[in-house]
């Protein structure tokens, strides 16, 4: 499939496309070399000459913008795309842009009106990263990023939730305090095994707990000022301060509660068979 | 309405109106895992001038699920349905009692 979608008409598309730089720049040294002349040999063999003016007439027009693309790939390639997300997105910004700088450029004397809103947007941030990168670091900046949690399934009514132990340490947070707020919200109840894996009672989906994990992240890791999750947790007589280490800022954050919980039909039998 | 009362005494410097510091009068959705995939819904903390009881019924006919009042010592009332109504109980918090959508919390996964 790649290879038939790949020939002649990669290059138009590279320029275009908004999405997925990283993968053009994947595609080109691997297949590109080996696939494209076969390919375009087997569909060209008849229009051949037509086509090639073509493409030549395209090119020429183009070839200031081309140039400015593949000058581009060259330096991401250089640079090396890591495997975080943080910096293919900036990347794939840069393009975009880059892109409609081209456009904008190319298509002015014919149509003014495409010029619109969004793109001005798009590209005065451009400029403005460009050019100082601190005013608009709150995007660029290095996405904070923790391990997707890897939840499994022990037995049948309990799940596992084996790396919180690395989550919790990648949060700079005390690992109690993680299980104690996944507790209160999922309104159960849990253990931690001999090799540092939580058990919840209950049957959750990796979903649900990313999600919690994030509402966590969201209340008790990042500044509320400045978006930084290098922050400490600290507790001052009975009360819970975020204090952030980047900023200075500091908040006081709610102490985790449980709230009303329902009693089921599973507690008032255990409630009953105790007693 | 309730929040009347803390206003009435205006303080330039305490915190903007930043609904998240006002803990005290929020209500709390949450859900609870029963046996199986079955859940229970609760809702906490609902103002006391609402009558609870006419929430309940007219809940209960438009989420199609049984529910009640359970009667809580520090929490106050507080009510239950069954299954997973968390989002449906959002709805119409915010839409026909317009509460804000900042007083009200979700809990659960």
């Amino acid at each position: 499939m790649s290879e038939t979608l790949f020939d002649p008409t990669l290059k138009k598309k590279k320029k275009s496309t908004k999405s997925k730089p990283a993968f053009v720049t994947e595609d080109e040294p691997s297949s590109g070399a080996k696939s494209t002349p076969a390919s375009e040999m087997d569909d060209l063999s008849l229009g051949d000459g037509n086509e090639f003016e073509f493409k030549k007439k395209k090119k020429k027009s183009k070839s200031a913008a081309a140039s400015a693309v593949d000058d581009f790939e060259a330096a991401l390639e250089q640079a090396g795309v890591p495997n975080s997300t943080a910096p293919t997105n900036v990347a794939d910004d840069v393009e975009t842009v880059k892109g409609l700088e081209i456009e904008i450029g190319y298509q002015a004397p014919e149509g003014a009106e495409e010029v619109s809103y969004d793109k001005m947007l798009d590209r005065f941030f451009q400029i403005l990263r460009e050019n100082n990168p601190e005013m608009a670091s709150d995007r660029q900046g290095v996405k904070y990023k923790i391990p997707p949690p890897i939840v499994g399934r022990e037995g049948n009514k309990k799940t596992l939730f084996s790396n919180i132990k690395t989550i919790s340490n990648k949060m700079h947070r005390p690992t109690e305090h993680v299980i104690h707020y996944l507790f209160a919200e999922l309104g159960t109840s849990g253990s931690v095994d001999g090799s540092q894996r939580l058990v919840i009672k209950g049957k959750f989906q990796q979903k649900a707990i990313e999600g919690v994990l994030r509402r966590y992240i969201m209340e008790y890791v990042t500044c509320k000022t400045c978006k930084s999750v290098n922050t400490r947790l600290l507790k001052e007589n009975r009360l819970y301060f975020l204090e952030c280490n980047s900023c200075g800022s500091r908040r006081s954050v709610q102490s985790i509660k449980a709230g009303y919980q329902a009693v089921t039909r599973d507690a008032r039998k255990k409630a009953h068979t105790t007693t | 309405m309730a929040s009347l009362d803390n206003l009435s005494s205006f303080d330039p410097f305490a915190e903007s109106g930043d609904s998240k510091t006002q803990i005290a009068n929020q209500i709390h959705i949450r859900c609870q895992q029963r046996n199986g995939r079955k859940t229970i819904t609760t809702v906490q903390g609902i103002p006391s001038e609402y009558d609870l009881k006419r929430i309940l019924k007219t809940l209960k006919k438009e989420f199609g699920c049984n529910g009640h009042i359970n009667k809580d010592e520090e929490l106050g009332d507080v009510l239950q349905f069954q299954g997973d109504q968390r989002q449906k109980v959002l709805d119409f918090l915010t839409t026909a009692l317009e509460i804000p959508k900042t007083d009200i919390k979700m809990h659960g996964f």
